[in-house]
């Protein structure tokens, strides 16, 4: 059973959010995705400054054997992407609600968040993709 | 086993390949490199021996059996290679004159007929240089075929979810949307499922029969209707066509343009990946669509068709007509299996599949879809064996490789878990089959009592398993002169 | 039955094992209605011998004409170890390298090739190869409008003296995207620069530069590339390899150099062969590899430590990125980069220059000699590689019908796509013609000429 934090707010993609105090929301792939990528080799991350609609595709996760987009959570603007992933994409292996943060966006509509699973949610919509 | 890099030898390269010229050349100074390319300074014995040695690192078909699903492996005939560099055919220009090329465009007029004749189609275009091409054709043709018609919301291609990964990707390089549907249980394509999908929105389904299940899609004339009443187009991969050959004609099934994988039905060489040769096939409604150029007779005389006498072509695909020396090679082979030697490739190819298949099966391994027949190819999965033993389809694949078999075509297609999509192609005897069978149970016997050693296979081939993980992700793509050497890297002799 | 190995108990015994009495049931789950009666309309099965003598006919018909034709094929000198290696079963009927233990080969050879080809165009990064250089240079274009990531531009300003066939290729191939190619003018032979000021308000994703251009003629790279990047747009440099073994590679063209360079690499060892197979080449820097389509091999270790070579960066590609991926392209031309990778080994960077020398030399005492005649004459004279323009005062169809009757095929009538050149012809003398052949058309060309327009 892979790890879901009480603390973030989850997508059906496998994304997780979590809101900052300044209004930013970090975003990464949840432990569950990660697993099933494998080690990743390469995440391609969107530019910072970059506004994506809710559903855009704004960042590519790869492992050897798949590739996966990251369908942007919520309509805003990209502040801030994890550098760290350039040279350790491996990062979002070894620690997927951490050190592995993809990128940070700033929404224009904050509400917006309370369309997402909290992590009871998830791990009932994670059980139900078992069966 | 190794072999280092050709740039690691440090000899004087032999010259004088060619005659010397009696002046120098006048380019400007400004225009010249003054650095040195890194280029191999080795003799031509070094040369020989290198590639030689290296050729002898590779699995081939004319030193492995290949049961690779959907790929058609079979014997490429040596005498297709012979004739097909012969001198003239080599030197021929490709912009030479009709008059200096008479015997090579009525060969491929030939060869367009008879393509047409097994195909069902109208005519036929040779220059896609392969499946993939031709695929990209197929779906060019049809959007052309809509917007002549005024027809501009046409924009969905439906694929299966068994299809080949080029379906998709051909489908949006031509800028349509991709929709997907889902197999039924029984391996054939859900009726409802597609009926729901077709629309004033569909271009065109994209469909491999047999499909890359190994199955004969049954209901294909119902689908044929189901999408033509949406007035939609049926595009047919030929990846399968090994399985069917004689039998049954696509163009009788409803489709209205067909790609041809030549190098897999036709025995054109894999060449280590490529080249291949994806000739296209159409109704007659797609005709004036067809890619240029083609090849007409007129009169006596075999001449172009471009893009002046069909100016509602796609285009041209290739900078002169496609992979000219490998339709040289299928043709050949064509002409050496008349129709009745065609007849017999599927009767064999088929025979040897439903033979291997109930082979396996009776050694207790589990088959896909084990109430249909199996075409010129069927499905293992070892989910069993992964469930006991932990040993997966690839390490089966891998352990293959120790016993002198190419591994069979693994995790594809997807919807089978830990599958093994196997193909023997009509040119392997009994006991190329019966030995496959044996490394088979000789591998699951392993996987249950040391299934650590199945996990390291292979052990007797030039490498053991590669990191791909570091491969990926410290891309070494070309070799680079260590910093020390650069003095060395002036014009060699 | 050519290629079936069955002998009659074979068939009897594996009839039984599957559980059927006669082949025909194999195909029981075609409908009724669909089956055929067979393929009469092929005709008998040819022995070995008979398919021999035809294919021999054929061969015959063509003839073997002097050839002074370029165009995008040129005839080279191919050593007789190229393809005496090349068609070695080990290479012939490999398949494509994914099970990478049991193809280090194949791998290796096109890690190998991978590396000259990079290394002749001055760039980071090859894949393993394309279809063709038409091909190669659509593929370039996709590539450069993914990769440029200043500008969503979907259009490519490109020199009218790219390669006509290659513009053709790359709008049918680009046509489902949208990616439009822009033309740039031309003056003297050569891209026209003081046109560029007509385009400095467009946004573009890439500058299309092929050097040696079509006409044979040598571009200005430098203030082209360094004009591109300066407005933002990448460069794509189109090249034909046995140029480069003498001049400036697309990595150092101007300041900064070109981000993509393309070609065809059919003068590396490959017959002309009708038109292919031949093999497009694509490289680029490193810093965008990842928009790079096609197969890519790469250096790894297995999991003792021991070099070895694998596909890489395949996420990129159709069979795992599927409608996501970079292009639909599954295959390489394997065979034939093997082939141009045993070329360029036997030749060398020297054997190249000899090569390139010699055909710049052969093409100017040539192009000299035909100017002579009257009726013929030099429109520009821009430094060229290994073609030359030049201009009659008649047709040109009629006039390479006459020397085709003698046996020469006399060049590249460019009057179709070139009409502002007039009676235009490209011709082309490579090192296999001697000084002799070239008599020999400037004789025949004599003799065409004295015939009455």
């Amino acid at each position: 059973m892979s790890e879901v934090p009480d603390n973030f707010l989850y997508t059906k993609d496998h994304e997780w959010l979590d809101l900052d105090d300044d209004g930013v929301v970090t975003v990464g792939i949840s432990d569950h995705a990660q697993e099933a990528l494998g080690e990743l080799v390469f995440v391609e991350a969107p530019q910072a400054g970059v506004i994506f609609a809710n559903g855009d595709a704004c960042a590519v996760v790869e492992s050897v054997k798949a590739a996966s987009d990251i369908y942007c959570p919520i309509t805003g603007e990209i502040t801030e992407v994890n550098a760290a992933l350039e040279d350790e994409p491996e990062l979002v292996n070894s620690s997927p609600y951490e050190a592995g943060w993809v990128f940070r966006i700033r929404p224009d509509d904050v509400t917006a968040l309370n369309e997402l699973m909290d992590a009871e949610a998830y791990e009932t919509f994670l059980a139900e993709l078992e069966d | 086993m190794s072999e280092p890099l050709i740039f690691e030898y440090q000899s004087v390269s032999r010259q004088g390949f060619v005659a010397r010229s009696a002046s120098e050349s006048r380019l400007p100074a400004d225009a010249l490199r003054t650095d040195e390319p890194v280029l191999p300074r080795a003799s031509e014995l070094e040369v020989v021996r290198h590639f030689t040695r290296l050729s002898q690192l590779n699995f081939s078909i004319d030193t492995q059996f290949y049961p690779l699903g959907s790929c058609t492996m079979k014997y490429n005939p040596r005498i297709c290679n012979r004739l097909a560099m012969l001198p003239q055919f080599l030197l021929r220009h490709p912009l030479g004159g009709v008059e200096h090329g008479q015997g090579y465009l009525q060969t491929m007029f030939e060869l367009q007929e008879m393509l047409q004749v097994v195909t069902g189609m109208e005519a036929v275009s040779l220059t896609p240089m392969a499946g993939a091409q031709g695929e990209f054709a197929g779906v060019a043709m049809i959007q052309a075929y809509h917007a002549a018609q005024g027809d501009t919301e046409r924009t969905q291609i439906i694929v299966p979810d068994a299809a080949h990964g080029t379906n998709p990707a051909t489908a949006t390089m031509c800028g349509c949307d991709v929709v997907e549907i889902f197999t039924g249980v029984d391996g054939d394509i859900d009726l409802e499922a597609l009926r729901a999908v077709v629309g004033p929105q569909t271009a065109g389904i994209m469909l491999t029969n047999p499909s890359t299940l190994g199955v004969f899609e049954r209901q294909i004339q119902e689908i044929a209707a189901i999408v033509h009443e949406a007035g939609g187009l049926l595009y047919y991969d030929g990846a399968n066509l090994n399985a069917i050959l004689g039998k049954t004609l696509p163009g009788d099934m409803g489709f209205d343009v067909i790609h041809m994988n030549l190098h897999k039905t036709f025995s054109t060489p894999h060449g280590g990946g490529g080249p291949g040769s994806g000739a296209v096939g159409v109704s007659k409604r797609l005709k004036p669509f067809l890619p240029v150029p083609f090849i007409q007779k007129k009169g006596d005389l075999y001449v172009w068709a471009t893009e002046e006498s069909c100016p509602q072509s796609i285009g041209r695909l290739s900078a002169f007509m496609g992979n000219s020396g490998v339709l040289l090679r299928a043709y050949i082979y064509m002409r050496m299996l008349g129709g009745q030697g065609m007849e017999r490739v599927s009767d064999f190819a088929v025979l040897n599949a439903n033979y291997l298949l109930h082979a396996l099966q009776e050694a207790g391994f589990e088959i896909a879809f084990p109430e249909r027949r199996a075409t010129h190819e069927f499905i293992v999965s070892l989910k069993k064996e992964m469930r006991d033993t932990g040993v997966n389809a690839m390490d089966f694949a891998k352990a293959l490789l120790d016993h002198g078999f190419h591994a069979p075509t693994t995790y594809f297609p997807t919807l089978v878990p830990e599958c093994l999509l196997i193909e023997p192609t009509e040119t392997e005897s009994q006991h190329a089959l019966d030995g496959f069978v044996a490394a088979m149970i000789s591998i699951r016997k392993q996987a249950y009592t040391d299934p650590d050693k199945v996990k390291e296979a292979p052990l007797t081939l030039p490498v053991r398993r590669l990191d791909d993980v570091r491969a990926a992700k410290q891309p070494d793509l070309i070799w680079q002169p260590a910093e020390n050497n650069t003095e060395n890297t002036t014009a060699g002799s | 039955m050519p290629f079936i190995p069955h002998t009659d108990t074979d068939i009897a015994r594996m009839l039984q094992r599957a559980g059927i009495s006669d082949i025909s049931q194999l195909f029981d789950e075609i409908p009724v209605d669909l089956k055929i009666d067979g393929l009469e309309a092929i005709g008998p099965a040819l022995s070995e011998a008979e398919i021999a003598q035809l294919m021999q006919q054929r061969a015959r018909a063509d003839g073997e004409p002097l050839c002074f034709m370029g165009a995008g094929a040129y005839e080279h000198y191919i050593p007789a170890a190229v393809w005496d290696i090349a068609t070695r079963g080990e290479f012939y009927s490999a398949y494509t390298p994914y099970q990478a233990e049991a193809s280090q080969g194949t791998l290796q050879v096109i890690y190998e090739f991978q590396t000259m080809i990079a290394s002749l165009n001055g760039l980071d990064v090859s894949n393993a190869s394309l279809y063709d250089g038409a091909t190669a240079f659509a593929e370039a274009c996709l590539m450069a409008v993914r990769a440029n990531r200043k500008s969503k531009s979907k259009k490519i300003l490109v020199s009218r003296l790219l390669s006509p066939v290659f513009r053709s290729v790359a709008t049918t191939i680009l046509q489902g995207q949208r990616i439009e190619l822009v033309e740039l003018p031309i003056r003297n032979g050569q891209t026209d620069i003081a046109a560029l000021k007509n385009f400095v308000d467009e946004d573009f994703a890439a500058v299309a530069i092929q050097n040696p251009s079509f006409l044979g003629t040598l571009e200005d790279v430098d203030t082209l590339t360094d004009w591109a990047h300066e407005h933002g747009a990448l460069v794509i440099g189109i090249t034909n390899p046995m140029s480069l073994a003498l001049l400036k590679a697309p990595g150092q063209w101007g300041t900064a150099g070109a981000d993509i360079a393309c070609g065809e690499g059919q003068p590396m060892g490959i017959p002309l062969s009708s038109g292919g197979p031949y093999v497009g080449y694509l490289v680029c820097r490193k810093a965008i590899m990842r928009q790079m389509p096609g197969r890519i091999v790469g250096r790894t270790v297995d999991i003792e430590g021991k070099p070895g070579f694998t596909l890489t960066l395949q996420a990129r590609e159709q069979h795992i990125r599927r409608s996501k991926a970079t292009s639909n392209i599954c295959t390489n031309q394997g065979l034939i980069a093997t082939a141009a990778t045993i070329y360029m080994s036997l030749m060398g960077a020297e054997g190249l220059r000899q090569v390139a020398h010699s055909c710049n030399a052969n093409t100017h005492m040539l192009v000299d000699a035909l100017c002579a005649l009257p009726g013929i004459s030099q429109p520009f004279d821009t430094p060229l590689f290994h073609e030359g323009v030049v201009q009659l005062d008649r047709p040109v169809a009629g006039f390479l019908m006459e020397l085709s009757r003698q046996g020469i095929l006399g060049g590249y009538d460019l009057s179709a796509d070139y009409p502002e050149l007039g009676h235009a012809l490209l011709v082309c003398a490579t090192e296999q013609r001697s000084a002799a052949d070239i008599a020999s058309y400037v004789a025949a060309a004599g003799a065409a000429l004295e015939v009455a327009v």
